[in-house]
Order: structure tokens, then C-alpha cells, then sequence
């Protein structure tokens, strides 16, 4: 398979986030975010006046007030004009339009950020309002039956049973003891049924939290990271918004972005999985064709820390940093958002040979 | 550090949306007690139906009808329903393709327990007494223990025994009075934190005092503060007293009533830069007539009885400022 390549070398240079709590009460958006601007711009150095463009990613629905995003925007010395855009997405689609705007050649470096306050809102109940509106929304089916919806059809296909997907949580969750980062960390109870088959240990933690990103094109790149982390492909795709015409034991849509970004080309050492429930790291391990030579989520992943519309953004910059540490050579990054899988996104990142 | 505050609030829409011609008909059809399904060119049957085949994005219209009972393709058990879920007992989430249809439909499944509910039980729709055009009108499933009704191995058409749920009648979409919209109500919970900064404003609102923050950067004084100066993007902390007087740098003058607002029009709304800040809050002016306000005019905040801000700004009889000193804050 031949595949176009990009017309410029863009790498992720810089990426910080921040410690992921239950709540963050005390701080507004801005008062969470900025800290982790400004730690990203000192890892390179730069100063926002340098950005040549700045992308984020929220929701609107977690904070419960409209154009909630313009008030992050302090956080980014947006006066005087900068050239921004924002998405109403988890960071890592910020990521990629930051990307196809760097790509043109109108900007060569770029800042992504993005964040979410879980705490405000009852989430599994705002989640509930990105589904059709017309059949679904009205029955309030919330995030966690949604996804043990998946996990039975998983249970029945043969693909996985209760002691794998604990399995796939105590990893996750012994791997984020050494991610200062994360919510939960360690031994954590299975415990009872949220919705059955899952379990609270199935379950992401309902969190707060932000994470930026720097990218930087060619030689500017190299200028400001010792070890760039090239994006040698990126793609995002979407299923059927109707859940019954989807095969939910599978993710067509995440391996058809693989294959897109040229996941498939070279094995990777690395992979960042976006799955918030353990059901989910199964279905992804299978669409990705990621056998057990793969070091999964050694972050800890969706299941130690899951700050909505940031933790996608997060997978690329934990691939990412593993690169710049000279931890990886080759990383995959996956993000999703939607119900079940809906939406996936997948990067290739490398470092230089050595 | 003092407490932030903390507040709730509620946030409610009722979303009025159009139906397109195959939801119309769905939609409809339910008040019937007929369930719908729209057929694709090649040959499948999908429910709930949709204008547009998912695989190749053509548009569909060819409805057809299919059972009320059906079979569970994956469930899910709720042993806490939510508010607003369909049934306020324990139930099941199921995807349910009903006999004759090649997709799955989700809704809430009323059994006695997890232990009654396994992949590829049969179940029919349980119909709300009260029937409006909703998907609602699917109160939920319960366990069935006939066969299909439909009559053939290839997924076609329903042609089944009778039964006292209603047969497949082969209706075709064509319905009197068609509903045409739905109402789609929602109410969501917050509890609201303004922060660290909006919280220190607020509070010394309290005792009637107008606090703002510099920024460490460009020394400008922001009120209300938001904790970041929004030209240089980094983090402002130290407090600084502002006002209480001020001079209007711009205004507007209202003359429309606002529902629910006591306040006779015509009334002049304006910006306020309070002495010592870098940026112009707003208020109303009182205590002059509305077509005497001007640009420069020296204002002071009226406070009443146990008010948590000022009602509105009055002048205080000190001389005009001169436009230079407030012209970079128009």
C-alpha cells in the first residue's frame, strides 16, 4: 500500500498536563489551564506572542454555560488578535487541525490545548445529550450503560469475560503508579456493578483536567526539542451515529484511520489507547492488530485519568514524550469520542533514528 | 486561601426540532402502535429508520412495516435507573432487532432481573398508554416467548400468525394528522464555581468594595478579574482596591422592557471605568435624566438593602473627566 505522504515534516514538541483530580473547584477553567500553558511554552521556550496558531478543544455541556471557551482564551494572551480556532471536541481533533493549518504553510508552530471540568455536571447525564435527539437522547441512556452494552456483546462474542476486563483494569492502574498525574493509581477495588457487566474498576474516574500541546514544523521543530516526535500520519473517522447498525464488537472506524496514518506499516513499540472502560482497550487491541509486544497505556490510559476532551489529547502527548525521553521510536496514538467507539482518531509519531 | 463559592444552577432547554419525512412517518407510526423501518437498496431493513443509508449515504424513503416483537442482539443491566430513564425500576438497556428488521433498536427492557435477561431472548414492545409521536411511546420491551412473526429466512417483509399485540398491517408511513416536530425536553444539574478570582471579587462585593487584580506583566488592573490577564496569558494574583467612582467611557440607552425586569425605559446602559482599573465594567445610570448621560460623566455606585452589587450608578456632581484620560478605555 502506497500512501501520500505529508508535504511537511510536523512533529509534537512540547506537552504538559495537569494533575487529574475529581474536582477542581477552586479554580475557574483559566486558573486550571494556565499553568499548564505555560509549562508547555517553557519546554520550548516560547512565549504565546510566538504561536503562529492556537487550537482548542471543550464542551460547552460540561460547564452547563455557552461559549465557555472564549473564557479560557485569557489563559492564551488573546489580545491582541491571535489566530485561533477552537473545536467542540477532545483536544487530539484540535491536534489535527492544528496539523492541516501547520501543513499549509501559514504557521510554523502551533499550541493545542484543551479541558474539562467533570466536576460541575452530573457526566454520565450530560453525556446522554450528545445522542441522536430524536430516538435516543429522550430515554437518557447514560455513558456507562452504553458502553456495558458493548461489553456484553463482547462478553457473548467470546472476545473477552469479567476476569479479562479486571485484568486490563488492575494493568492500567498498576502502570499509573508511576504517572504522578493520574487520578487513580495502584490496587483499586473491581467493586460492584455500575451497569452490568461493568464494574466500577471497568469504568474511567469522572475527573478534571487539561493538557497542552506544542507542534512544530521542520527545522523549527528541531530548533526547539532535542528529540522531535514526528506525526508521520494522522487520520480520524466516524461510524453510524445509530448504535444497532453498528457491529459494537469491532471499530472499523479505528483501524480504517490506522491504516490511514500508516499504523500498519511498521510495528510499533508504543501504543496510547483512548478507552475509557476496559471493554474498549479490547475492542481497540483488536481493530489495531496489536499483539502483546506492544506496550500499551503504560501511562495508566483513560482508566487512571479521564478529564472529558482532554484525555484524547493526552494519548498523543504520552506517546509523544516517550519519544522526546527516547522511551519509544515508533508510538501509536488513538483518541475517540462519541458513544461506544463512535469516532477514532489515530497518530504515528517517530523519533529520529539513533 | 478562603473557600470558593459554590452555587447551583439548572440548566433546561426544550429543543423544538423539524422531522424529516422517514422520522415524521417513525414518529407517527408509534402513536399508531406501528413500528417502521426504511429499506435500503440493497435490501435491508433499518429501525429505528433514518433519511440516509450509513453505508453509501443515499437517500432513503421506502418505509416499510415491521414487527413489535424482536429479538435482544446485547443488553446491559441497570440496577439504579437514572432520572428521566424510562422505567424507574431495575431494567435492562437492549439493542433489539425487531422480526423483520436488520438493525437493532435501543430501549429500556422491563424484567424481574439480570438473571431473566440473556442475548437472544425474545421480546415485544410494551406500548405507553399516553401516545404523543415519541419514541417514548415505546414505554419499553418485555420478555416474549413466541417466535418471529416474520415469515421468511431472507429478513423480508413481516407476514407472521396473528397475534394480540397487532400484526404487521403493511402500513406504508401514510398516517392522518402526521406529526411534523417534537419537543425534546432536557434539564441538566450544575453546581457552579466561579474560581479563585471571581470568588475574591465577589466576596468583597459583600462589603461593598470593588476588588480587581494587576497583572504581574503589563500592570494593567482587570475587574471583575478572571485570574489571567488575557494580553500577556499569564496568571494575575495581586489584589488591588478599585473605584468606587468612575467615569462612563461609552453607553447605549434601552428602550425596550426586559421580561421580568423592574426598571422603566428609556435607561441609559453603560461602561463604567472605576478609578484604578484598566478595564470598563458595565451598569445602568440612574439619578440623571437617560438623554443627559454622557461620555465622561463621573459616576458612583448606589447600593441598596442588602443588595450583593450595586443597583446602579449615579453621578457625583465632580466635573466631566477630560476624554483623554479614559480614551484607551472605550
Amino acid at each position: 500500500m502506497t500512501r501520500d505522504l505529508p508535504v511537511r515534516d510536523i512533529a509534537v514538541v512540547a506537552f504538559a498536563q495537569t494533575d487529574h483530580r475529581r474536582t477542581s473547584e477552586e479554580l475557574s477553567e483559566v486558573e486550571m489551564l494556565m499553568p499548564v500553558l505555560h509549562r508547555v511554552l517553557a519546554q520550548t521556550g516560547l512565549k504565546t506572542a510566538d504561536i503562529g496558531f492556537t487550537c482548542s478543544g471543550s464542551s460547552d455541556y460540561l460547564a452547563g454555560r455557552a461559549f465557555s471557551f472564549t473564557l479560557a482564551l485569557d489563559g492564551v494572551g488573546a489580545w491582541p488578535p491571535i489566530s485561533e480556532s477552537h473545536v467542540e471536541m477532545d483536544g487530539a481533533w484540535a491536534l489535527y487541525e492544528a496539523w492541516t493549518k501547520l501543513l499549509t504553510g501559514d504557521a510554523d508552530t502551533a499550541l493545542v490545548y484543551s479541558y474539562g471540568k467533570s466536576s460541575p455536571g452530573p457526566l454520565r447525564d450530560v453525556l446522554t445529550r450528545q445522542l441522536d435527539p430524536y430516538y435516543v437522547a429522550p430515554l437518557w441512556p447514560d455513558s456507562v450503560a452504553l458502553a456495558a452494552l458493548q461489553a456484553q456483546a463482547l462478553v457473548d462474542a467470546g472476545d473477552t469475560d469479567e476476569p479479562a476486563l479486571a485484568a486490563v483494569a488492575a494493568r492500567s492502574r498498576t502502570d499509573a503508579t508511576l504517572n504522578s498525574h493520574a487520578q487513580l493509581r495502584g490496587s483499586v477495588p473491581q467493586g460492584e456493578y455500575v451497569v452490568r457487566p461493568l464494574r466500577t474498576g471497568d469504568c474511567p474516574p469522572i475527573g478534571d483536567g487539561a493538557a497542552a500541546v506544542i507542534l512544530a514544523a521542520g527545522e523549527r521543530a528541531r530548533e526547539l526539542c532535542d528529540r522531535p516526535a514526528w506525526i508521520r500520519g494522522i487520520d480520524h473517522r466516524i461510524e453510524a451515529h445509530g448504535l444497532g447498525v453498528r457491529d459494537l464488537t469491532d471499530s472499523p472506524s479505528t483501524r480504517l484511520a490506522a491504516e490511514k496514518a500508516g499504523a500498519f506499516e511498521r510495528p510499533v513499540d508504543t501504543a496510547e489507547l483512548h478507552a475509557p472502560f476496559t471493554s474498549q482497550e479490547v475492542v481497540l487491541r483488536k481493530a489495531l492488530k496489536l499483539d502483546g509486544g506492544v506496550r500499551v497505556n503504560l501511562s495508566g490510559g483513560a482508566l487512571a485519568a479521564n478529564p472529558v476532551m482532554a484525555a484524547g489529547l493526552i494519548r498523543i502527548g504520552e506517546a509523544a514524550a516517550r519519544i522526546h525521553r527516547g522511551e519509544s521510536d515508533r508510538a501509536l496514538a488513538h483518541a475517540t469520542s462519541g458513544p461506544c467507539l463512535q469516532q477514532n482518531l489515530v497518530a504515528v509519531l517517530e523519533g529520529d533514528p539513533r | 486561601m478562603p473557600e470558593v463559592l459554590k452555587a447551583s444552577f439548572a440548566v433546561e432547554f426544550p429543543f423544538t426540532r423539524s422531522l424529516g419525512p422517514v422520522q415524521s412517518a417513525f414518529l407517527t407510526g408509534l402513536r399508531e402502535r406501528v413500528v417502521l423501518g426504511v429499506r435500503t437498496s440493497d435490501g435491508r431493513t433499518l429501525v429505528p429508520p433514518v433519511e440516509y443509508d450509513p453505508v453509501t449515504a443515499e437517500e432513503i424513503r421506502d418505509l416499510v412495516e415491521v414487527a413489535p416483537t424482536g429479538t435482544v442482539t446485547t443488553w446491559a443491566w441497570n440496577h439504579t435507573p437514572r432520572r428521566d430513564q424510562p422505567l424507574d425500576t431495575p431494567f435492562a438497556w437492549a439493542l433489539v432487532r425487531l422480526d423483520g428488521a436488520d438493525t437493532a433498536l435501543l430501549h429500556a427492557l422491563d424484567a424481574p432481573g439480570p438473571d431473566a435477561v440473556h442475548t437472544g431472548m425474545r421480546v415485544r414492545v410494551r406500548w405507553a398508554e399516553e401516545r404523543t409521536g415519541a419514541i417514548t411511546d415505546i414505554a419499553c420491551f418485555e420478555p416474549y416467548d413466541g417466535g418471529p412473526d416474520d415469515g421468511g429466512p431472507d429478513g423480508g417483509g413481516p407476514a407472521g400468525p396473528a397475534d394480540h399485540e397487532g400484526l404487521p398491517r403493511g402500513a406504508t408511513g401514510e398516517f392522518e394528522d402526521p406529526i411534523t416536530g417534537i419537543v425534546a425536553r432536557a434539564r441538566l444539574d450544575y453546581t457552579y464555581s466561579p474560581g479563585r478570582a471571581q470568588t475574591a471579587y465577589i466576596n468583597a462585593l459583600a462589603d461593598r468594595r470593588n476588588v480587581g487584580e494587576r497583572c504581574p506583566s503589563c500592570r494593567k488592573v482587570y475587574v471583575p478579574p478572571r485570574g489571567a490577564c488575557p494580553t500577556c496569558g499569564v496568571a494575575t494574583s495581586e489584589q488591588v482596591e478599585v473605584g468606587p467612582r468612575g467615569t462612563v467611557t461609552t453607553f447605549c440607552i434601552v428602550n425596550i422592557k426586559a421580561k421580568n425586569l423592574d426598571i422603566e425605559v428609556p435607561y441609559v446602559y453603560a461602561h463604567i471605568a472605576l478609578d484604578g482599573a484598566d478595564l470598563a465594567l458595565h451598569g445602568r445610570i440612574g439619578g440623571i435624566p437617560y438623554d443627559q448621560v454622557r461620555m465622561g460623566l463621573r459616576v458612583e455606585p448606589v447600593w441598596t438593602e442588602r443588595a450583593r452589587y450595586p443597583d446602579h450608578y449615579r453621578p457625583t456632581g465632580e466635573p466631566d473627566a477630560d476624554y483623554d484620560t479614559y480614551k484607551e478605555l472605550v
